[in-house]
C-alpha cells in the first residue's frame, strides 16, 4: 500500500503538470481543451525525435547521466521539446481557435475544434511513428533505490518529482511576481474587468497557451521516461486531467496541483482492487462524484 | 465490369451510411436542437449494439459455451433487440444527465467522453458479461430466411431505410411541437427560456435521453448488420468523431442535413481508401491514419468556413402554421 501510494504521487505529479495547463487554458482562454492530452503525447514524441534522430545527426553524444536511464541528449531535448510544443499550441490558437473567437463562435465550437486538433495531432504521430509502444532508451535497466517501509523506487522517479517541484515553483513565482503573471490571474478572475483595465487579452492568451503546452510537454516526456511512449497515452490522460482540474476548481493552478496528486494516488491505489486498465474509469468515477457533491471543486466558493 | 459486385458494394455502402445517419439524427436532437455537447456517442453505440446482441442471441450451450461467455441470451426476435437497445441507452443517458445537465455544457462533454471509455473498458475486461475482447458473433438477421444469404443485404438495406425514415418523421414531428420549440429556445437563450417558466433541466434531460435512444437503435442496427461486435469497434474515432464530422458537414439543426452529411462523409471516407491505395507501399499500414487526418482537417475547415454545414438549419414553425 505504501509503495502504491508513492507510485501514486509520481503518477499524480505528472497528471498535475497536465492539469495545471488545462485549468489555466480553461480559466483564461475559456476553452475546454480536448487536445491537452495529445499535447503531452506531442511533447514526448518530439523529445524522442531529438534523442534518437536529430541529436545523433548533429553529433551530440548520448553519454549516460548519473544513475538515470537517460543520457545527456535528454537533458538538452527536455527544454527544447517544451518550447516546440508551446509553439504548436500557439500555432493552433492562431490558425483555429483565434479565428473562431473572432467570429464569435460559442465555447462549444471551440471545444469541438480542439477535439479535431487532438485527432490531427494523434494521427500525425501515428503516421510518423506507428502504433507500437516505444522507449527513449530500450533495454536500459536501472538500479532501484530502497526506501524505508520496503518501498522500491527508480532514480528516474525521484528526479521526476524534483523536476515537477521545480516547474511548479517557477510557475508560482511567475504568476505571483511578474507583470504577465498578474495579468493572467486577473484575466482568469474576471475577463471583462481585465479588458477594461487595458490588459491585452490576446497577448495573455498566447502566454497561457505557451505555458500550458510547455507543462503538458514536460508531463508527457516524464511519463515517457517513467513508463513508455504510446500514441494514445495523452488521450488516456485526458479524463484524469479533467477530473483533477474540476476537483481543484477550474482556473486554479494550486487546485489542479492538489487535484492531480489526489487523482494519481487514487488511481494507483485502485490497482490493488481493480485491473490497472480500469484507471481511466476510476478517474471518471471520481469526476462524477465531484460533480454530484461539489461541482465547483475543493477550492471553489459556494457561489460565483 | 462486374455490375453485380458493384451493386453489392453500393448496397453495403448505403447500409453503413444509413446506420450512421441514424446516429447523426440522434446527435442532432441533442446538439442541433438543444445544444447538448455529447462526445461519447461511442458509449451509446456500444451499449446499444451489445444489448441487442444479448437479447437476440441464444444462451451458448455445449462446447460453444466453453469459448463464449454471455451474461444472458434471450433468443428473442430482432424487434426486441432494437427496443432493448433504445431502453438501455436511454437509461445510461439519464444517469449521465443527473450530475451534468445543471452545469456548464462542457461538463456534459467530459462526462460523456468518460462514460464511453468506461463502457468500453467494462466490456473489454468483464469477460463473463459479453465475452470480453473477443466479443459476440452471429447475431440473427431479421427476415433471413426470405432470400439467399448473398442477397440478404438488399433486405437489410430496406430495413435500415425504413427505420431511418421512421426516426426522421418522429423527430420532425416532435421538433415542430411545442416541446421542440422549448428545446430550441433553450439552445438559443437558456436564461430567457427559464424565465418563461420552462424547467431547463427536465427538457435537456428529455432531449439527451431521446437522442441517446436513437443512438442505441443505431448500435443495434450495426450489430445485426456486421454480425460481429467487439469492444475495439467502439473507439472515439469510429464511434464518435465520424458522427460529429457528418452532422457538422450536413448541417446541425437539420435532419435532412444529418442524413445528407452521413452519406457524403461516409462516401468521402470510403473514397479516401481508394486514394490511399496510391501511396507508397511502406506507408500502406498507416493509410487509415492518413484518412483520419484528412477527416480531422475537414472538420476544422467546416468549423471555420462553413459552421452551418451544407444545408444549414431549417426554419421550423408549428405544423399549424404551414
Amino acid at each position: 500500500m505504501a509503495e502504491l501510494f508513492v507510485y501514486g504521487i509520481i503518477l499524480g505529479s505528472i497528471i498535475s503538470l497536465g492539469a495545471i495547463g488545462l485549468t489555466l487554458v480553461y480559466g483564461i482562454v475559456r476553452l475546454a481543451n480536448f487536445a491537452h492530452g495529445d499535447l503531452m503525447t506531442a511533447g514526448a514524441y518530439i523529445a524522442l525525435f531529438m534523442v534518437t534522430g536529430l541529436f545523433s545527426w548533429v553529433g551530440i553524444p548520448d553519454t549516460p547521466f548519473g544513475p538515470f536511464s537517460f543520457g545527456w541528449r535528454m537533458i538538452v531535448a527536455f527544454p527544447f521539446s517544451m518550447l516546440a510544443v508551446a509553439c504548436v499550441a500557439i500555432l493552433l490558437d492562431r490558425i483555429l481557435y483565434r479565428k473562431l473567437r473572432m467570429k464569435g463562435s460559442g465555447s462549444v465550437m471551440l471545444a469541438m475544434s480542439s477535439l479535431g486538433a487532438a485527432f490531427i495531432i494523434r494521427m500525425l504521430i501515428l503516421i510518423l511513428w506507428g502504433a507500437d509502444s516505444l522507449f527513449y532508451r530500450p533495454g536500459v535497466l536501472e538500479q532501484a533505490v530502497e526506501l524505508p517501509l520496503g518501498i522500491r523506487i527508480m532514480p528516474d522517479e525521484i528526479l521526476i518529482l524534483l523536476i515537477v517541484f521545480v516547474l511548479v515553483v517557477v510557475l508560482h513565482l511567475f504568476l505571483q511576481n511578474s507583470k504577465m503573471g498578474k495579468a493572467m490571474r486577473a484575466t482568469a478572475d474576471n475577463h471583462q474587468l481585465a479588458l477594461v483595465s487595458g490588459i491585452d487579452t490576446e497577448r495573455i492568451i498566447i502566454w497561457t497557451w505557451g505555458i500550458g503546452a510547455a507543462l503538458a510537454a514536460a508531463g508527457g516526456i516524464l511519463y515517457g521516461i517513467d513508463v513508455q511512449l504510446n500514441p494514445y497515452m495523452g488521450w488516456d490522460f485526458l479524463l484524469p486531467l479533467f477530473a483533477a482540474a474540476i476537483l481543484g476548481t477550474i482556473g486554479s493552478m494550486y487546485g489542479a496541483l492538489v487535484g492531480g496528486l489526489i487523482l494519481g494516488v487514487v488511481q494507483q491505489l485502485s490497482t490493488a482492487f481493480l485491473m490497472p486498465t480500469y484507471k481511466p474509469a476510476v478517474a471518471f468515477i471520481i469526476m462524477i462524484l465531484i460533480l454530484l457533491i461539489r461541482p465547483k471543486g475543493i477550492f471553489g466558493g459556494s457561489s460565483r | 465490369m462486374d455490375f453485380g459486385g458493384l451493386a453489392a458494394y453500393l448496397v453495403s455502402l448505403a447500409i453503413m451510411a444509413g446506420i450512421y445517419a441514424v446516429f447523426c439524427m440522434g446527435l442532432n436532437i441533442q446538439w442541433g436542437y438543444t445544444g447538448l455537447f455529447n462526445i461519447g456517442i461511442a458509449g451509446f453505440f456500444c451499449i446499444g449494439a451489445y444489448t441487442s446482441a444479448l437479447i437476440t442471441l441464444p444462451e451458448p450451450t455445449g462446447l460453444y459455451a466453453q469459448y463464449v461467455q454471455q451474461i444472458f441470451g434471450l433468443n428473442l426476435p430482432f424487434i426486441f433487440g432494437l427496443l432493448g437497445a433504445a431502453v438501455t441507452s436511454g437509461l445510461i443517458a439519464f444517469l449521465i444527465g443527473i450530475p451534468t445537465l445543471r452545469l456548464h455544457e462542457d461538463y456534459l462533454a467530459i462526462a460523456t467522453l468518460g462514460i464511453a471509455e468506461t463502457i468500453r473498458l467494462i466490456f473489454n475486461n468483464e469477460k463473463h458479461l459479453a465475452n470480453g475482447p473477443q466479443g459476440l458473433m452471429g447475431m440473427p438477421q431479421p427476415l433471413q430466411s426470405l432470400v439467399n444469404p448473398e442477397n440478404y443485404n438488399y433486405i437489410y438495406l430496406i430495413i435500415v431505410a425504413m427505420i431511418m425514415v421512421a426516426i426522421y418523421f418522429l423527430i420532425e414531428r416532435s421538433i415542430r411541437s411545442p416541446w421542440g420549440r422549448v428545446l430550441r429556445a433553450i439552445r438559443d437563450d437558456e436564461v430567457s427560456a427559464a424565465m418563461s417558466g420552462k424547467n431547463i433541466f427536465h427538457f435537456k434531460m428529455q432531449s439527451l435521453i431521446f437522442g441517446s435512444m436513437v443512438m442505441g437503435v443505431g448500435g443495434a442496427l450495426y450489430a445485426h448488420y456486421t454480425k460481429a461486435i467487439s469492444p475495439d469497434v467502439f473507439t472515439p474515432l469510429y464511434g464518435t468523431f465520424l458522427m460529429w464530422v457528418m452532422l457538422m458537414a450536413g448541417g446541425s439543426g437539420n435532419n435532412k442535413g444529418a442524413i445528407l452529411g452521413a452519406y457524403v462523409i461516409w462516401g468521402i471516407w470510403i473514397g479516401t481508401s481508394f486514394v490511399t491505395n496510391l501511396i507508397p507501399a511502406f506507408l500502406q499500414a498507416r493509410a487509415p491514419y492518413i484518412r483520419f487526418l484528412l477527416i480531422g482537417v475537414l472538420l476544422e475547415v467546416i468549423l471555420i468556413y462553413r459552421p452551418q454545414g451544407l444545408l444549414g438549419e431549417e426554419k421550423k414553425i408549428s405544423r399549424m402554421g404551414d
